[in-house]
């Protein structure tokens, strides 16, 4: 998938003056994530929150780690997307040095990432920077 | 409760209410999440902070003034919760943390009594905190996990229940009303039934007890559960009645100081009801925060109240019906205080997302119901859930603010 990235978002995001605008820019990003082959929907790929579920496929090519995402629910999707902009074809090194708290809150969407949120932002967060400790 | 044909006087209850009159990102909070907690009026709030202001002391034996007027205030708000529910008397009524640890209370107790060809009979619409449970319980002893089910509507299937009755049947556990759907169960006849076989009842009374006039001697249940917190009390305090001669020679819980009546190295005696079931330092200030919550809502009109809630949801019903792909989910004839619902082709926590951007506060997942959920074939709903502080406007901003979801989302 081609997806802006993570300084074009940022900026893209800025660009906006109300959270409609926002929100229907991170529902369209949401959209054109291609939706993950159902047979690589299996639990051990699943992270579940109580209000919505996500499946993370990882792979490494070339030193980088490339990831496929998908949620049943479409703003989690755009988040995904969001997140996927920041850490999908890099080194472990680059996504272990992201900050992605900063990230989300120069996007003023820091609410969507904190730990209380049962959407599985944050689990799929930790799980990627899991991941790329675990490939160093 | 005060009864008259009165109509509520919804603005000056509001105005009791401090948290409701604030901005969520620029746009007055509409608080519809009350079935998962309800707010605390300023009685509430000013109870918790005369204790700790004026009387702050351990209670039951402090040779002091401060542990007399600490002990004095939270033994009154036994007597309050006593009178509210009417129980048959004080001793019955044993604070615990909540709606789920009263529940636990009863399911490791039962699970010592159960044995292998026991039957347990839950519901299909239960909370997890009424499944688990006993599902753990069954698990432990041996005994058998049965499930009414409900019908496509939301309401019990109470043939199916009836017919699962029978004289293996130990034990009934069953909600007053559904968390995820607002469905009211007939209780009184349907722990009449399990009587009549001979099995202990305990009715889940989180979502029921905050709609007002709970009888437990009138239901005839043995056990009635519920939590301060979603009934404008503080979280952290809830309460498990017992009739007396149930609970009193029911397996002790958690151990320690508070519960005894002898202890030497080799062996201890328990002391009696209600402090046998509630060992150690137990929530002061949470039970006289409950008190203050229960005087509060004892003080309205509870006909009005009740004429309130109904006009609220008889208005939800009615937008959600002329609204274009959404299915209220939970369609029970007797159904109270929860409006469950998907947009068709969304996902409920996109619509909750889109919602909270316009101030709204709902919740959407599974409810803590993952079974019923499957059984509905939804991934989880969002619910809307009402309270005595509502206003029939809020009810007309939640219907704009669902147009706006669909059009984003669609």
């Amino acid at each position: 998938m081609t997806l802006p990235s993570s300084e074009e978002i940022v900026e893209d995001i800025a660009f906006f003056d109300d959270w409609e605008q926002r929100y229907q820019y991170i529902i369209d990003l949401g959209k054109s994530i291609p939706p993950m082959d159902a047979q690589l929907k299996t639990d051990d790929r699943l992270v579940r929150g109580c209000q919505s579920s996500v499946w993370l496929v990882s792979d490494e090519k070339d030193g980088k780690l490339q990831f496929q995402v998908d949620s049943d629910a479409i703003i989690v999707n755009g988040l995904l997307a969001l997140v996927m902009a920041a850490y999908n074809d890099r080194t472990p090194a680059q996504i272990l040095d992201f900050d992605i708290d900063a990230y989300f809150n120069q996007l003023d969407l820091e609410r969507h990432i904190t730990p209380t949120r049962g959407n599985g932002l944050r689990a799929i967060v930790s799980k990627i920077q899991g991941i790329a400790r675990e490939s160093r | 409760m005060t009864h008259s044909s009165g109509v509520l006087d919804v603005d000056s209850i509001r105005a009791q209410f401090p948290i409701l009159h604030q901005q969520i990102d620029g746009k007055p909070l509409v608080y519809l999440d009350n079935a998962a907690t309800t707010q605390k009026p300023q009685a509430v709030i000013q109870a918790l902070t005369d204790f700790y202001t004026q009387c702050n002391a351990n209670v039951h034996r402090g040779a002091h003034h401060l542990s007399d007027e600490a002990t004095r205030r939270y033994e009154r708000a036994r007597d309050c919760v006593a009178g509210f529910i009417h129980a048959g008397n004080r001793k019955e009524v044993v604070w615990t943390s909540g709606t789920t640890e009263s529940i636990n209370i009863v399911a490791n107790g039962m699970a010592q009594r159960l044995q292998s060809g026991d039957e347990v009979l839950v519901t299909q619409m239960e909370h997890h905190a009424n499944l688990v449970t006993w599902q753990q319980a069954c698990l432990r002893s041996g005994a058998t996990l049965k499930v009414a089910p409900i019908l496509d509507n939301g309401a019990l299937d109470t043939d199916a229940f009836t017919e699962l009755l029978n004289e293996k049947t130990k034990f009934v556990a069953l909600p007053h009303v559904s968390n995820a759907l607002g469905t009211i169960n007939p209780v009184k006849a349907l722990s009449a039934q399990a009587k009549s076989v001979g099995a202990l009842v305990l009715i889940d009374g989180a979502q029921g007890v905050a709609h007002g006039n709970v009888n437990v001697c009138d239901i005839g249940c043995d056990f009635y559960a519920f939590s301060g917190h979603k009934l404008f009390g503080p979280t952290g305090i809830g309460v498990l009645w017992g009739k007396e001669e149930v609970l009193q020679n029911w397996p002790v819980w958690q151990t320690g100081g508070e519960m005894i009546a002898k202890v030497t190295y080799e062996c201890s005696t328990w002391g009696e009801l209600p402090n046998r079931l509630e060992a150690g330092t137990p929530n002061i200030a949470g039970a006289i925060g409950l008190a203050a919550a229960i005087d509060w809502f004892t003080g309205l009109d509870c006909d009005a109240i009740q004429a309130h809630e109904k006009a609220l949801m008889a208005s939800a019903l009615e937008q959600a019906d002329a609204f274009d792909g959404l299915k209220v989910i939970g369609n029970a004839p007797n159904k109270i205080g929860v409006l469950s619902f998907i947009l068709q082709g969304t996902h409920p926590a996109d619509v909750g997302f889109i919602l909270d951007r316009q101030g709204i506060a709902i919740r959407t997942g599974d409810h803590c119901a993952q079974p019923l959920m499957r059984r509905l074939d939804v991934p989880g709903t969002a619910r809307a859930s009402f309270s005595v502080y509502n206003t029939l406007a809020e009810v007309d901003a939640l219907f704009v603010a669902l147009k706006k979801a669909q059009s984003m989302l669609g």
